[in-house]
């Protein structure tokens, strides 16, 4: 072999890499550092703020961080979004969990239909059902109303401001169950089959079969999943924005994400957008990192 | 099949659950058959027979924007998905063939990627690209949906799988460059991951809500959700719009549905692989 070739080798795979790499730091890595940059500057108004010269912007050291913090909206958002998580990664997580299981079932029948059925929320973008669900909880649309007007019964609007956070909840819940499923599905799948039939032999039944070794087993794409999430949850956007003209218990600042758009696109205070961007980020990483690394030393721990 | 006891409370938990996923998708399909009228005082799964006419009203919504938006959503999935795939597989391939210097540190830092919450992309991204003119552009929405951290991590775990290093050694010997061997030998190899590579970068284009949100303010450039958002938002003060919203809805969503069904075989979801062996 001629040198070329080894000099030609070990050029290679950062050509391979070089689109990924430079693409990852235009729009991932560059803005990133943007934001961080920005959340610690401000605008200074000299006067009236009128004429030329009369804004600068200036360093902030960590006012803009301080600002978002003490911002009630912000808290309230932080709150919601808390509560609003708890309500769905559960839910979802344990009715991905459950219809996982069934699937996996030897017992049940018309398989292959639900799980087309359940996955297909899947392929509805957040907006789209978002809008389906806005309109089937209208009390004029919805079909639970009525048989409510049949029997006469007086049950308050689902979009009203206590239970908005259920409907929204329920549109994310339906459409990232399906997808959950799927991927705890795949890991079931992957389980050899021996191992049931050993189990079956010691006696165990379909359900503690289920939850001594199938659940078990999947444990790393529950872990997996849980994470993707909470990254979701903590970024809910689409579903509020889509459902605020059918009611107007959504505030402009219902998540922490709505508050950045506001602040960034209407109020154009990129400052306090990206110091609430970044302070968002931190926690998704401290979050989902933390969860990461509980997980892993339970698991260290079960081995020594 | 081997004679198994059927368990009909398993049975009828799974369609329960199969009932509550289509009912939503069941609505749209009757509700787009109904007049504005009739939208609000018919019983909601009761059909009607105005389909056609709310699809005349939905193409004439403004010279056919409606289908604008369609084909624009097109572009982006499809344009976006097929440049995110190369990109990712060369990177994949890279990274599962070669040992060079620095790789674990380039796979960490891309993987970390998977992570970051596009939350704190959205707004520098926006005034980064404002600085090239690019926002309200194609490229705007184009652009950032190439880099897929995730795409490219399925890509090494697929080309390390179904790429064997004699075969890539043999087309070496025999003469064949390193672009050659990745374009003619290993990228046809790794052809069904990279469809399910594709499918998860177009699905996500398809779905995108806040970037085309914040880059885009001309409607001619919307993609499906930006738009059906907007015409919702207008559906407040012009309620004989919202016919022409809940027919668009039902429209936006069969392509995804045609293609969920057709490629029903690529839709495995292996998360955790190699996750947790690392």
């Amino acid at each position: 072999m001629s040198s070329s070739s080894i000099r030609r080798r070990s050029v290679a795979p950062y050509a391979f890499l070089a689109p990924a790499v430079l693409l990852f730091g235009a729009f991932l890595a560059l803005p990133i550092g943007y934001a961080v940059y920005l959340s610690l500057r401000t605008v200074k108004v000299r006067g009236l703020g009128l004429g030329k010269g009369s804004r600068e912007q200036v360093w902030a050291g960590l006012s803009n961080y301080s600002k978002a913090m003490t911002d009630p909206d912000f808290a309230a958002s932080v709150l919601r979004v808390a509560a609003y998580g708890v309500l769905v990664v559960p839910a979802m997580l344990g009715f991905a969990l459950l219809f996982a299981l069934l699937l996996d079932s030897p017992r049940a029948r018309a398989t292959k239909f639900a799980r087309l059925a359940i996955f297909l929320p899947y392929a509805v973008p957040a907006v789209i059902s978002s809008l389906l669900w806005g309109f089937l909880y209208l009390p004029s649309v919805s079909p639970l109303y009525y048989v409510f007007g049949k029997v006469g019964w007086e049950v308050p609007s689902v979009l009203g401001s206590g239970s908005v956070i259920y409907a929204v909840a329920n549109i994310a819940v339906w459409g990232g169950l399906g997808f959950n499923m799927v991927v705890i599905y795949t890991a079931l799948k992957a389980i050899p089959t021996e191992i049931y039939e050993a189990a079956k032999l010691d006696g165990c039944g379909e359900i503690s079969i289920a939850w001594r070794i199938k659940v078990p087993v999947v444990l790393p794409s529950l872990i997996m999943t849980f994470v993707f999430s909470l990254i979701a949850t903590l970024q809910v956007f689409a579903e509020p924005v889509t459902l605020r003209p059918l009611t107007n218990t959504i505030s402009s600042t219902w998540t922490p994400l709505m508050k950045v758009y506001r602040d960034a696109f209407t109020r154009d205070d990129l400052h306090s957008a990206a110091a609430t961007s970044v302070i968002l980020a931190v926690a998704t990483f401290v979050l989902s990192f933390g969860f990461l690394r509980l997980v892993q030393n339970r698991a260290f721990s079960q081995e020594n | 099949m081997t004679a198994k006891r059927s368990s009909p409370i398993s049975t009828a938990i799974l369609l329960v659950g199969a009932g509550y996923c289509l009912l939503p998708v069941l609505w749209v399909l009757i509700a787009s058959s109904k007049s504005g009228t009739e939208l609000f005082s018919t019983f909601t799964f009761a059909p009607s027979t105005h389909l056609f006419g709310n699809l005349a009203d939905l193409t004439q919504y403004r010279g056919g924007l409606f289908w604008r938006w369609m084909a624009n959503t097109a572009l982006y999935a499809g344009a976006g998905g097929l440049l995110s795939t190369i990109v990712s597989a060369a990177a994949g391939y890279g990274l599962a063939k070669y040992s060079f210097a620095g790789k674990q540190g380039i796979f960490n830092v891309l993987l970390a990627g998977v992570l970051v919450p596009s939350v704190v992309l959205a707004v520098p991204q926006y005034l980064l690209l404002a600085k090239l003119g690019l926002t309200n552009t194609y490229w705007a929405v184009l652009l950032p949906s190439i880099i897929s951290p995730y795409g490219i991590y399925l890509a090494r775990i697929y080309a390390a799988a179904a790429v064997p290093d004699d075969v890539v050694e043999a087309a070496r010997t025999d003469g064949a460059g390193d672009f050659r061997i990745f374009r003619s030998i290993a990228s046809p190899l790794m052809a069904p991951g990279l469809v399910t590579v594709f499918l998860f970068q177009f699905v996500a284009i398809w779905n995108n809500f806040l970037l085309p949100y914040i880059m885009l303010g001309d409607d001619k450039l919307f993609p499906l959700t930006v738009g059906l958002s907007g015409l919702l938002n207008q559906g407040a003060s012009q309620p004989s719009l919202y016919t022409s919203v809940i027919t668009g809805s039902l429209l936006s969503i069969l392509p995804l549905l045609a293609l969920f069904l057709t490629l029903q075989r690529y839709w495995k979801v292996d998360l955790a692989a190699g996750a947790v062996k690392t």
